[in-house]
């Protein structure tokens, strides 16, 4: 018992009432098993979707050309991962508010070089064969001066490529070894091959699967496929799941930020999504020592309705 | 003799916590009476469901992360651990407005509505990393999706959501084990203190 | 599609779902109606009578 004056929202009164049996226990047995079977109901009725995973294979057999257009933009380095920046690289701007870019600090940490990572490595582990051999060595001998060239004629006949008879066709002669190195790329791609190169960079065992995912995350059939479940980030998608399925709908507030101004809008979207969200935590959690916003229950009086036997037996 | 032993670290926290939490606040068979609403039984529903989860995830966990996609029994035991989730979350949230509704960090209970918040967002975090570790067509969307915002603040350098290794082993072993500890102390906290009483309009006096 | 059909699913909500519109709120019908069940349930807890409450006035 202290002398201060008492604070509403703080204090809370001294109960002085009656107590009646309770038996704890009890309640949370009950609790466990009717939450058992409810779940086991809803599991049986309307159990729970599991699409099957991408893979470069499915990838390139259902869209040769998106993927030799990727592969090539991961070649040439102008691809959305080639141009992410941190953690994965040095060649695109930061996210950022302001002087605040916590990704700049922190730098690269994950490096990854689609050129290399992606084709070259994944090519040159290839069986020798004379056409790839030779259009290797040629790359690979080139000046970065030369290199770039042969990506500015790839990236400028790219819209126009073409995919029949199991050949990758690109209409420019000044792409050097390009259009060979894509053909057996997708070659690669189409027998499952890639999937395996991509994954065991690492060694024999591997549990990480972020080059793959990166390459796949770079083509127009990824994420045609998650358009038409509703899965994209301007459709609300973070909440939603495949199918009919909710979804992770807790997170209602954080994709909601994402479809409104200047977030929708701004490339550093991400960062001041987080950085809202991380302070309307804070808030939430620190409710008990915030004047004002603690004071919210007491004004509203929904406690009224809750505590409404007990505010009659006291009349 | 009998001051060595009372001086003792051993009896010293056996008598703070006895004297903290008695076994009669730990376990009551009593309770005030204005705790009288449905929107009591939201709290232990969501320990309920939580588990519920626990049960299911070790099942999951007997036969590995990809049993699920091809036994069906495995496939049901995944409905049940999704179906689980989504229902600690409702019941999770309802607690949450219950709470607030009563104001019910009054009284010296700051702590147990922070430790509440806390394990929410701690839930959250166990939730997403489930999501990332389905190795389905989900799970691929998701990750390459939430790499994004992750990488945004700088933290993608080392929760990197698309490395399925670090995501299963949040899920299963470290998450499990935060949000576990972290409901014990939550629920302790409540035993410790009891559960909030109603405002009452002219009051002076002050229990802490 | 789905890979597996577990045991029952007695009702398939494994094909493309249907979602609500409402200016900048899109919303899929699965989550709603999670939304609307604990809006629901949050009501229904605070009106619903609470039985083994008899004894009212001071009753010890």
């Amino acid at each position: 018992m202290t002398k201060k004056p008492f604070r509403p929202d703080v204090d809370a009164p001294v109960y002085k009432g009656p107590y009646v049996p309770y038996d704890i226990i009890k309640e949370g047995a009950i609790a466990v098993l009717v939450v058992f079977i409810l779940t086991a109901a809803l599991a049986l009725v309307f159990s729970s979707p599991d699409e099957k995973a991408v893979t470069i294979k499915t990838w390139s057999n259902a869209d040769a050309v998106d993927f030799a257009q990727t592969a090539g933009d991961e070649l040439a380095g102008t691809s959305a991962v080639a141009n992410y920046g941190a953690p994965y690289n040095n060649n695109g701007t930061s996210q950022h508010w302001g002087f605040l870019s916590p990704e700049k600090w922190i730098g690269v940490r994950i490096q990854i070089n689609t050129t290399n990572d992606f084709v070259i490595d994944p090519l040159s582990a290839q069986p020798a064969q004379p056409a790839l051999s030779a259009a290797l060595s040629q790359w690979k001998s080139a000046s970065s001066a030369t290199q770039t060239a042969w990506d500015d004629a790839f990236n400028k006949a790219e819209p126009n490529l073409t995919y029949s008879n199991g050949k990758v066709n690109i209409p420019t002669k000044a792409a050097g070894p390009i259009p060979v190195l894509l053909n057996y790329e997708t070659q690669m791609a189409r027998s499952g091959a890639l999937d395996q190169a991509l994954v065991t960079q690492a060694g024999f065992y591997t549990t990480n699967f972020t080059k793959p995912l990166l390459f796949v995350s770079d083509g127009t059939y990824f994420a045609g496929l998650a358009e038409k479940q509703h899965l994209s980030g301007s459709q609300w998608g973070m909440m939603n799941e495949t199918g009919q399925y909710p979804g992770q709908a807790w997170l209602w507030l954080y994709t909601f930020w994402y479809q409104i101004h200047p977030y929708s809008t701004s490339a550093s979207a991400d960062f001041l999504v987080w950085g809202t969200m991380m302070i309307l935590t804070a808030l939430m959690v620190l409710v008990p020592f915030i004047p004002g916003l603690r004071s919210i229950p007491r004004k509203i009086k929904i406690y009224r309705i809750i505590w409404r036997e007990h505010y009659a037996a006291k009349l | 003799m009998s001051t060595d032993i009372e001086r003792q670290w051993t009896s010293r926290i056996r008598h703070s916590v006895v004297d903290k939490l008695p076994p009669d606040k730990l376990l009551p068979d009593t309770q005030p009476a204005y705790v009288a609403s449905w929107i009591y039984v939201f709290g232990v529903t969501t320990m309920a469901a939580l588990g519920v989860i626990i049960l299911t995830g070790i099942i999951l966990a007997l036969d590995g992360p990809q049993w699920w996609h091809s036994s069906t029994l495995g496939h049901f035991v995944n409905s049940m651990h999704l179906w689980s989730v989504e229902i600690f979350f409702f019941a999770m949230v309802v607690h949450l407005w219950g709470k607030f509704s009563m104001a019910a960090w009054r009284g010296g209970r700051s702590l147990t509505w922070v430790t509440g918040a806390v394990t929410f967002m701690a839930s959250i975090l166990a939730g997403f990393t489930g999501y990332v570790s389905q190795t389905n067509f989900d799970s691929q969307w998701i990750a390459t999706q939430a790499k994004d915002g992750i990488n945004s603040t700088g933290g993608g350098a080392f929760f990197n959501v698309l490395n399925l290794g670090q995501m299963l082993m949040l899920h299963i072993v470290l998450l499990p084990i935060a949000a576990v500890a972290l409901t014990g102390i939550h629920v302790v906290m409540v035993r410790m203190k009891g559960v909030v009483p109603p405002f009452e309009d002219a009051t002076t006096e002050v229990s802490a | 599609m789905a890979q597996g059909w577990g045991l029952g699913a007695l009702i398939n909500l494994d094909h493309y779902g249907h979602y609500i519109h409402w200016g900048v709120i899109q919303v899929s019908v699965g989550n709603f109606i999670v939304m609307v069940l604990m809006v629901a349930s949050f009501l229904a807890a605070l009106f619903a009578p609470f039985p083994g409450r008899r004894n009212r006035k001071g009753a010890k």
